[in-house]
């Protein structure tokens, strides 16, 4: 592989180049056991328990949009982080990076968004830090988030333990995030109510946790789920299906990715898990999904199959079937 | 927009009608591939097209004979390399905001910058999804000259038009547009005339034909007695536009058939027409692996040449020669498939691209790319 040459937008969208930046430039850096898997938290061990940990920044424009805000996204997005690894989060932290000039009431109702995110989670902000940059050198306002969270014992889940004939579940309707989030930043004037499904996911997966042979989750984000499939695939070194019919998307947000050219298996989530089981265990964790607040639209969307080369293939609603590739660059407005 | 899907319908995807549609296909390629004398080979002309048999993933569906080959209808791919040059010179210009749609971002001109890099550089680029909005973005920044980068065909050039009608009207002095447009029956005509040619059918684009209509394509039934057949863009207008195109063959009466009725009249959009005819003038085009051609494209009228950037800016057209290796050309002539571009998956990529095919979101050799053979 060559070595990096210089950082382009798409190296931070989700997709192939993410993942080529972090293997190239920080993988070979930092190189241990404990990250090497590349999931949505790492597992470090301490004396009699299995810790999660995990960080992420938020750079969303606008800072505010329907259905959430960067603050409630910055909590959900790391407290989702530790709920697909089994972990229930211990605590948080938060930094900032603002810009000269940020508006104080605006920032003040994103921390109070923050604190009403961590509530609704059941975990605290126990730790921050405010940088202030000179106008001009940040984009209103970054926040960093950390999040440990305790994995009981006995729990493991990861993606290189999905077997063959395991099932794939979503827990909702997807690209909702990513759409209304392009709807406001671009004054698209889409309607049907399209809102960021942002939501912290720790009561729902605690919930399927309790049914056996769930072997893994994946936090569906940047990338979509068709870039989250194409990573599982690749680390339990199976094929995987995805039934291009079952696949939960709302009619609003349907027809949005129509007019935009958008594909919604590629578009960001902030409150959706894939959930890889048993087939045995299915039909128990789809109820249980769909008794949550959360999981209400949940599906079986596909499954696990022995293939020489581990991918990712679509079986569309005509009867064929394609391959499914990460996302490659950004996605972007077309022509016609 | 709540309830119903408004761009598709279940029942266009429906699998026992594709099954169906399939299974007819099936006797009339066997019937059509004996008057052919080997594969039957139908041209999609349109990237959209393209787009929507890769991603339907209907292509293992077909009768093996059948060959679905991609034509010059992508608005990114069929650009020249000199005009690709013309829209880096306009983004290095100072003081210049361009605007233009994603697809464009990523062509590299003769020297291997693309808008992406210029921006780097310090070029002013933006992404809008209409033209409308650059030219609201003029009427805010009066101080700044911005530029429409205007590709595309019959579909794109009456967007702009009416952009650069509302430009007129409001007297905007810093709005203009570049008009690389090309005219899809023209380049159909520069297909056909090539003796080596072997396309027995066109899949007509529907956009296009619901602003034309049916009467400009009759020379190619009436004088190159090949089928066509105007098409939508759901997986069953694909299917049963192909067997419409098969049917013709096995009648051995070549017409213009209209399969997307429900968007494309036989007298297209008078309407749009008008404002074609009010802001452009058919003018000598120049296509990628093709060259100049007379008669094969659009450029601002007389009333209206003050909004054409390129004259506003003297920017010079040089013929640049297209990158070394690079089969696109052939691909866009129905002559060679993605795969067997040698660089195909290799050294060109859609992140690391050499030609515009792999390029632009429509282009043949991204579909290849993206949804697999």
């Amino acid at each position: 592989m060559a070595a990096l040459e210089k950082v382009v937008l798409a190296h931070g969208s989700g997709g192939r180049l993410s993942r080529e930046l972090v293997e190239k430039v920080f993988l070979k850096a930092f190189s241990n056991p404990a990250l090497a898997p590349l999931e949505d938290a790492a597992e470090v061990k301490i004396p009699g328990a299995t810790l999660a940990f995990t960080t992420d920044s938020y750079v969303v424009t606008p800072v505010e949009f329907p259905g959430a805000d960067i603050g409630r996204v910055a909590v959900c997005g790391t407290v989702n982080d530790l709920a697909v690894k089994g972990a229930r989060p211990l605590a948080l932290s938060a930094g900032f990076i603002l810009e000269e000039g940020f508006s104080g009431a605006l920032l003040a109702r994103i921390a109070a968004s923050m604190r009403r995110a961590a509530d609704e989670a059941g975990v605290k902000i126990v730790t921050g830090d405010t940088k202030v940059v000179e106008r001009g050198k940040a984009d209103g306002v970054f926040i960093n988030t950390s999040g440990v969270g305790l994995i009981p014992k006995g729990r493991r889940l990861t993606s290189s333990s999905v077997r063959a004939g395991d099932v794939i579940i979503v827990s909702g309707n997807l690209a909702e995030h990513g759409v209304a989030v392009m709807n406001a930043r671009d004054r698209l004037g889409l309607e049907g109510g399209i809102k960021s499904d942002a939501a912290p996911l720790n009561g729902l997966a605690e919930t399927v946790l309790k049914i056996p042979g769930v072997r893994a989750m994946r936090d569906i984000t940047r990338g979509g789920l068709a870039t989250v499939l194409n990573e599982v695939s690749g680390a339990c070194g199976l094929g995987l299906e995805l039934d291009e019919e079952a696949v939960p998307v709302a009619v609003p947000v349907k027809n949005a990715c129509a007019l935009l050219g958008l594909d919604p298996l590629y578009v960001a989530n902030e409150g959706k898990l894939a959930l890889f089981c048993s087939p045995e265990a299915a039909p128990r964790v789809l109820r249980a999904m769909r008794a949550h607040r959360y999981g209400r639209n949940a599906a079986l969307v596909g499954r696990a199959v022995k293939e020489k080369q581990p991918r990712v293939r679509l079986n569309t609603a005509i009867g064929g079937s394609r391959i499914l590739l990460m996302l490659e660059g950004e996605q972007l407005p077309r022509i016609c | 927009m709540k309830g119903a899907e408004q761009f598709s319908s279940p029942l266009w995807r429906d699998r026992a009608l594709a099954a169906a549609a399939l299974s007819e296909m099936e006797k009339l390629v066997a019937a059509a591939s004996e008057k052919t004398g080997g594969t039957v080979n139908f041209m999609e002309v349109c990237g959209t097209h393209t787009m929507a048999i890769a991603a339907s993933g209907m292509r293992r569906l077909f009768p093996k004979k059948l060959r679905m080959l991609s034509g010059p209808g992508c608005p990114v791919c069929v650009t020249s390399q000199g005009d690709i040059d013309r829209v880096l010179a306009l983004a290095g210009l100072p003081g210049v905001i361009i605007t233009t749609f994603g697809d464009m971002l990523k062509v590299k001109g003769s020297k291997g910058l693309d808008l992406h890099a210029m921006r780097e550089r310090g070029a002013d680029v933006r992404v809008v999804y209409s033209p409308l909005d650059a030219v609201a973005l003029a009427e805010a920044a009066p101080d700044r000259q911005v530029v429409f980068i205007g590709v595309g065909f019959e579909t794109t050039a009456p967007v702009i038009g009416g952009a650069v009608v509302r430009a007129k009207k409001a007297g905007l002095a810093n709005f203009s547009s570049t008009a690389f447009f090309k005219l899809v029956p023209p380049a159909l005509e520069l297909l056909l005339s090539d003796p080596e040619n072997r396309i027995h059918g066109f899949m007509l684009p529907g956009h296009v034909s619901a602003i034309i209509g049916l009467e400009p394509y009759r020379f190619v039934a009436e004088k190159y007695k090949v089928p066509c057949a105007v098409t939508g863009f759901e997986p069953l207008d694909i299917l049963t536009g192909i067997n419409m195109l098969l049917k013709q063959i096995a009648a051995g009466k070549p017409e213009i058939a209209d399969e997307y009725f429900r968007a494309v009249k036989a007298g297209g959009n008078p309407a749009a027409q008008k404002l074609l005819a009010e802001v452009f003038t058919v003018c000598p085009a120049s296509w990628r692996a093709i060259g100049t051609v007379e008669g094969t494209g659009l450029k601002f009228s007389k009333a209206y040449e003050d909004f054409d950037a390129v004259k506003r800016f003297k920017i010079p057209y040089s013929d640049a020669p297209e990158p070394k290796g690079c089969l696109c050309g052939q691909i866009l002539l129905g002559k060679a498939l993605p795969p067997d571009c040698r660089l195909f998956g290799k050294a060109c990529t859609p992140s690391d691209a050499v030609g515009p095919c792999m390029v632009s979101s429509e282009g043949a050799c991204a579909a290849w790319f993206k949804y697999g053979g």
